[in-house]
């Protein structure tokens, strides 16, 4: 066989990606521009399935993108911009530095600047895939809109990202379309279905945030430079689908606009108060085409076969709930304490269609004070109210949250002033069978189911909960098959020892009725386990594996569920003491 | 003090001879800088005077602080004194420094007395011009002084070390030389000096004359002044109110009062023509102003056209950032109890490091949502996020989503391949200590043991009931029933010997026929040498059953029939070349097949129809044709030690059982490694055995169990073995960290027996 020698590394993977220094070297850029760079057009290292082919022979630790990607790189019209970016820095040093504030300022108006909507577009080439990725751009977004408008980051990046959460907070209220609400120690995570999408992001409480040093802000800021233009775009695309007006303008209604006008001027400068009232999310916005309200589209019935049916019932089903749910505070009137968090209520409230008004010294846009006779609800989150109004509730703010989550009303009971919270869940654990499900959740889903009204709920409860616990352990019984049969077995092994030392009388003996079915399970059970004997080495190795996190799921379940056993315990111990102190 | 008083009017020689008439200045002459000095403070004499005594006070003090630090360190180098014990030490010392690194310092004195001087001047001149009236005349003269040159010596600001080789040092005004003082001062003078002279620390030799100056009070008053940093005018005051030259009040005259230019006056021709020239091209539209610059970005409808088959961008690798994961119950402000980490499970999360954490925050539980602070590290997990999404390596992953049960391979069930022992029918107990070895007899009726508490027994198989116990000299390792049904014989080792019993049970016309076959022997007329001594048993022994003893000179460990039941086989491991030896029954003969063994040899087995021999050793087995007496073949066991062995009936297919609970199964046509290895043990294995009719195998192991296994051998060359494990016996207790030691077929039926380190003998049916 002639030929020549085959070179190594010439083919095949090796020449498909390249390390980021070379990278970097073939795009000219320094080390702040090529990150600067990969983050703007979103390029990111790939793992290679052979890193040492691909790394030529050497286990040195590398990071490899692709060379496609760089090479992409290499016609971006943003590079020339930096390297303009580069000049301009060096001219305007030089310019300081001879004090010819005359050019400085002729510099200045001509500093290099780049779009990036062609990168936005590049990214996402359908709208649906820039709403797919938009969750870290909107966590981000509202993340920087909190930070202080000093120091950190250009003011003008604080005051668009703060423009554009509210502009999207505006439409989600003006869709309905937020889902999921949950208070979580970190902030509070909201979770919002536009157009099919699921979309989650957090929002940080608002306090002012320990700037850690450990952080760095360039990079964030690069990456909130596109994530800008990425949800301005969204923003745009969104309201245009709505026939909102962009930029939002509110809705001018007459009866209202008139008890407005007079503390407009007290509070913000002309250019701010239109912005300050949008983000008051107190009104709804205006229309292009004005319409009375959203005109739903019937689901066409379509002839199906007995498959399809049950599923387009089930669909229909679900349709029906949300429909619910997205009036669910329809014809409530709120009013918000001032020591609740305003925004992110007013913001959950009007995205289910409540009205909702705060003390007009809190916020511009309240619509209504405390002393409207209409008002259904009043959130208050402090342990007593000095005054309170006969015809309204008094309820803590979780009342809301769980309300949407648990997408009906719950009663207001649990949640009145002074009263011990229930625990708030997580709406977006989805328990699959084998999970532990907190005892609270049973409880929320039987209510959905509409099996248990909350208004007879009386002991009778607790016993049918523990009953439930008991299922539940059997449950976890029959995952366990395996491990009981070997208890089973060591049991009749023990039994065996028992009967060893033979006893020389014969006594009659009465016949051992065995029951069939366990007899059959106990052979299934030992069949699977000489079978597991046989088993090659490598697929036993995968099995034993599989296992393994089987059984650290039911541990980690039967470690919650004692814990929880011993918390109630407790807590029924503590309430029979009282009780007999009571009584006494 | 009136000599000082009297040099104030004195010229340049005179007020030298005054500093040499100093008090404790002796012949030594100032410098020229410090005597500039002198000369200042003399101009202040009115007031230097008192306080030269209250200085010269204090200098005593510093002066015997200074002694008392030299004594100390007497012994130690002139130059390195002694550390100052306390502060004053220190001063002293510094000053002393000063006084030895001279020139330098001097200079350094000189230039900072010029700066102050300077600046003195300066501020004299420029703050307060209506004081210069005031102030003594002297200051004036000390303004000039600074930068007078010592002129005694006319060699000028050079280098004085290239005067080091000639015997004098420069030229004085007349243009004489100036010798050298002679210097006959060494260590121990300057030494004593210093012990002696109390004026020393102040004395300073001058490079230019050679001479040595001692310094002023007033001199070592400014030398501490500038090294304080303060200014060496005592008087003056560095932070009087500044006036300005200027006022800040707008006057009405000007500070000039030049008279205003013409050209003042008259209009610029070429300033009017640029003028016009831009109103022309502004009126023309060439000019625009420029736009103020709009930053706020403007948004447009970007998808209007929107391409579905556009690839994401570039190319199918694109992998989308996997999104965040979504918080649990755990996260909740106010979540179940059950998900708030305990005391000890807190203390576990803070021990661990950051990135082993299973949740990256500690549940926390607030009454109210008024209650709940701000997350510190909220900036952090966003940041992590972005540094994810750009600096972390994605890769798709093709997650298997297997379920446990389709791994387990499908084996025909073990009801389909019965017969097989199931369960326990019989224990066989009597020996009091553990029996090692088993063998049934090959009507099937009776079972031999053989026990470490020195006794064969003898059972019959159907009732469990000991027929027979012999008494032994040793623990019995191996005993073997002999295979051919017309002979009544058990071959078992004991120590050194292999022992015949005829343990006389069965057919009375069977065991005397075997009786009479040993007696029947006659010894040949020459008698080879043999390795072994046999010896047939009499009187007692004969009567308890023994027949014939081979007596070996090493500890025997297994012996073993052939088929035809007239050879025996020993395994005498210790025994260096002769490990196997080959007996003859009928001849009494015994010899060593091997001219050398290599390795330990663990057991040995006849091959049941052909002329073949395995050796087993710790890895190998080998299987030598005794006919041609040659090596066939090697089988690679694959295990570190081989424990057991056993050959299926049909003579092809071997299983060896290992200490490391392995069991090799080798297929002798198919190859020399194993068809299959299976490790269905935990623990090592002690015995092995096959079945003669049913394809059945059992293995016994340390770990208390026997495994049954279904092996099935086709005739079919092209088929190979099926092994199916059948059933897991269990019954023998562990007891010395030994289970079950024996294993054996009945040689008609499918039961098991096997023995234990319990002391027990099982039958499993």
């Amino acid at each position: 066989m002639g030929g020549l020698e085959k070179k190594k590394h010439e083919r095949g993977a090796a020449t498909n990606y390249i390390t980021r220094n070379k990278a970097r070297k073939k795009l000219q850029l320094s080390l702040a521009d090529f990150r600067r760079l990969c983050i703007l057009k979103g390029i990111y290292p790939h793992e290679p399935k052979h890193k040492k082919k691909v790394n030529k022979g050497s286990t040195a630790p590398r990071t490899f993108y692709l060379i496609k990607d760089i090479r992409f790189l290499l016609h971006e019209p943003i590079v020339n911009k930096f390297r303009d970016y580069k000049v301009f820095v060096r001219k305007l040093r030089k310019a300081y530095g001879k004090a010819e504030w005359g050019t400085v300022e002729r510099l200045r108006d001509n500093k290099p600047v780049y779009k990036l909507d062609h990168v936005v577009k590049e990214r996402y080439p359908t709208f649906i895939d820039a709403l797919r990725d938009s969750d870290d751009a909107l966590s981000m977004c509202f993340l920087f809109a909190t930070f202080p408008r000093t120091g950190k980051c250009h003011v003008q990046t604080i005051q668009l990202c703060r423009r554009l959460t509210v502009e999207f907070m505006n439409f989600a209220i003006a869709s309905r379309s937020l889902r999921k609400v949950f208070i979580s120690i970190k902030g509070i995570y909201y979770q919002a279905e536009v157009l099919g999408q699921l979309i989650t992001w957090i929002v940080p409480y608002s306090f002012a945030h320990d700037h850690p040093t450990d952080v760095d802000y360039r990079v964030m800021a690069t990456f909130t430079e596109f994530f800008t233009t990425l949800l301005g775009f969204v923003n745009f695309r969104l309201y245009r689908s709505l026939n909102l007006l962009y930029p939002p303008k509110l809705e001018n209604k007459p009866e209202e606009s008139g008890l407005q006008q007079d503390d407009d001027e007290k509070y913000a400068m002309d250019s701010e108060s239109y912005m300050e009232k949008l983000a008051a999310l107190g009104s709804s916005l205006a229309r292009v085409v004005p319409s009375n309200e959203e005109d739903d589209v019937a689901l066409d019935e379509f002839p199906t076969d007995e498959e399809n049916a049950m599923l387009l019932e089930e669909r229909q089903k679900e349709q029906q709930m949300l429909e619910k749910q997205k009036k669910l505070f329809e014809g409530m009137k709120f009013f918000l304490n001032r020591e609740v968090p305003r925004e992110s209520l007013a913001f959950v409230i009007r995205c289910f269609g409540g009205k909702v008004s705060w003390d007009k010294s809190l916020c511009i846009g309240a619509s209504y004070p405390v002393t409207d006779e209409t008002i259904t609800h009043q959130i208050v989150d402090r342990p007593n109210l000095d005054k309170q109004l006969i015809n309204r509730y008094y309820v803590q703010p979780q009342w809301v949250f769980d309300c949407v989550n648990a997408k009906t009303l719950l009663p207001v009971e649990d949640y009145f002033l002074g009263v011990t919270l229930p625990p708030h869940l997580s709406p977006f654990v989805e328990e699959k069978d084998g999970d532990y499900i907190p005892p609270e959740k049973l409880k929320l889903l039987a209510i959905q189911r509409g099996e248990d009204t909350y208004e007879n709920q009386t002991e009778s409860e607790e016993e049918e909960q523990s009953a439930e616990e008991s299922e539940e352990e059997e449950d976890e019984d029959m995952d366990e098959t395996e491990k009981q049969d070997e208890e089973r077995l060591k049991n009749m092994e023990a039994e065996k020892v028992k009967n060893k030392p033979l006893n020389v009388k014969v006594t009659a003996g009465s016949v051992k009725v065995e029951n069939k079915t366990e007899v059959s399970q106990r052979e299934q059970a030992e069949e699977k386990r000489l079978a597991i004997m046989m088993m090659k080495k490598r697929e036993k190795y995968l099995y034993n594996k599989i296992m393994f996190g089987k059984k650290r799921k039911v541990r980690e379940k039967n470690k919650l569920a004692a814990k929880r056993k011993a918390h109630d315990d407790v807590l029924k111990a503590e309430k029979k003491k009282s009780k007999k102190i009571k009584s006494q | 003090m009136a000599a000082e008083s009297m040099s104030a009017s004195a010229s340049r020689s005179m007020s030298a001879s005054a500093s040499r008439s100093s008090p404790g200045g002796g012949t030594k002459r100032p410098l020229s800088g410090l005597q500039e000095k002198d000369q200042l403070s003399v101009f202040e004499n009115a007031v230097v005077d008192e306080d030269a005594g209250d200085l010269t006070d204090s200098e005593e003090s510093l002066f015997s602080g200074l002694e008392d630090s030299g004594s100390d360190s007497s012994d130690g180098d002139d130059d390195e004194e002694g550390e100052g014990d306390d502060d004053s030490g220190v001063e002293e010392k510094d000053v002393k420094k000063f006084s030895k690194r001279d020139v330098k310092m001097r200079e350094v004195a000189r230039k900072e007395e010029g700066e102050s001087n300077g600046k003195l001047a300066g501020s004299d001149c420029s703050v307060r011009p209506e004081q210069t009236g005031l102030t003594p005349p002297g200051d004036e003269h000390e303004g000039d002084t600074s930068d007078e040159e010592d002129i005694r010596n006319t060699v000028g600001n050079i280098p004085m070390e290239w005067y080091q080789d000639y015997p004098h040092i420069g030229y004085d005004l007349d243009g004489k030389k100036i010798y050298k003082p002679i210097r006959n001062k060494d260590e121990l003078d300057e030494f004593l000096d210093k012990m002696e002279n109390p004026d020393y620390w102040r004395t300073i030799p001058d490079k230019m004359t050679g001479t040595e100056i001692r310094l002023t009070d007033e001199q070592i008053d400014l030398i501490h002044r500038i090294q304080k940093g303060q200014y060496g005018d005592v008087k003056f005051n560095p932070h009087e109110p500044s006036i300005d030259f200027f006022t800040h009040e707008t006057m009405i005259h000007p500070v000039t009062n030049h008279p205003a230019h013409k050209r003042s006056f008259i209009p610029s021709l070429i300033e009017k023509e640029k003028v016009s020239k831009l109103v022309n091209a502004i009126k023309q539209g060439w000019i625009k102003p420029r736009k103020p610059r709009d930053d706020t970005p403007c948004y447009y409808d970007l998808w209007a056209q929107e391409d579905p088959n556009a690839i994401l961008g570039r190319h199918k690798m694109h992998v989308p950032a996997p999104k965040l994961k979504l918080p649990g119950h755990e996260e909740s402000y106010n979540p179940p109890p059950e998900y708030l980490l305990t005391e000890e499970e807190r203390l576990a999360w803070e021990q661990q490091e950051p990135e082993e954490r299973k949740l990256n925050f500690l549940p926390q539980k607030f009454t109210s949502l008024r209650a709940v602070p701000a997350f510190s590290r909220f900036i952090h997990e966003r940041f992590e996020r972005c540094l994810d999404l750009y600096l972390c390596p994605r890769q798709r992953k093709m997650r298997v989503n297997v379920d446990p049960e389709d791994l387990i391979p499908k084996l025909p069930k073990p009801k389909d391949l019965q017969p097989f022992p199931t369960t326990q029918a019989l224990v066989y107990t009597g020996h009091t200590n553990l029996v090692r070895c088993i063998s049934v007899s090959p009507s099937g009726q009776w079972l031999a043991s053989g026990s470490d508490d020195c006794t064969i027994r003898f059972w019959e198989v159907s009732t469990g009931r000991c027929m027979r116990t012999i008494e032994m000299e040793g623990i019995v390792r191996s005993i073997a029933w002999n295979p051919n049904p017309v002979h009544c014989l058990v071959a078992l080792t004991v120590d050194q010997s292999v022992v015949l019993v005829n343990p006389c049970l069965g057919d009375k016309l069977l065991y005397n026929a075997t009786d009479q076959l040993i007696a029947s022997f006659v010894k040949p007329e020459e008698e080879s040498i043999q390795p072994v001594e046999w010896s047939a048993a009499e009187g007692d022994s004969f009567d308890k059953g023994l027949r014939l003893t081979i007596k070996h000179n090493k500890m025997v460990k297994q012996v073993t029939w052939h088929g035809k039941g007239d050879y025996l086989a020993t395994v005498i491991p210790d025994n260096g070349n002769a490990q196997v030896l080959i007996h003859q029954l009928s001849k009494r003969r015994s010899q060593n097949p091997f001219r050398k063994n290599k390795g330990m040899v663990q057991c040995v087995l006849f091959h049941p129809i052909r002329p073949y021999f395995f050796v087993a050793t710790q890895r190998y087995v080998r299987v030598y044709n005794l006919l041609k007496q040659e090596l066939t073949k090697k089988l690679m066991a694959n295990c570190k030690w081989v424990s057991s062995m056993a050959i299926h009936s049909g003579g092809d297919n071997v299983i060896c059982g290992s200490y490391d609970s392995r069991l090799a199964w080798f297929d002798l046509d198919l190859s020399t490694k194993p068809y299959k290895v299976l490790r269905h043990h935990k623990r090592a294995l002690r015995g092995v055995a096959f079945h003669k009719h049913y394809p059945l195998f059992a293995s016994a192991s340390d770990d208390g169990t026997v495994i049954v296994c279904h092996g099935m051998v086709y005739s079919d060359l092209l088929q190979n073995p099926l092994i199916v494990p059948v059933k897991l016996l269990r019954g023998h207790e562990i007891t010395q960290d030994l289970g079950v030691l024996d294993v054996t077929f009945h040689p008609t039926q499918p039961w098991l027996f096997s023995s234990g380190a319990d002391g027990t003998i099982r039958l499993y049916t």
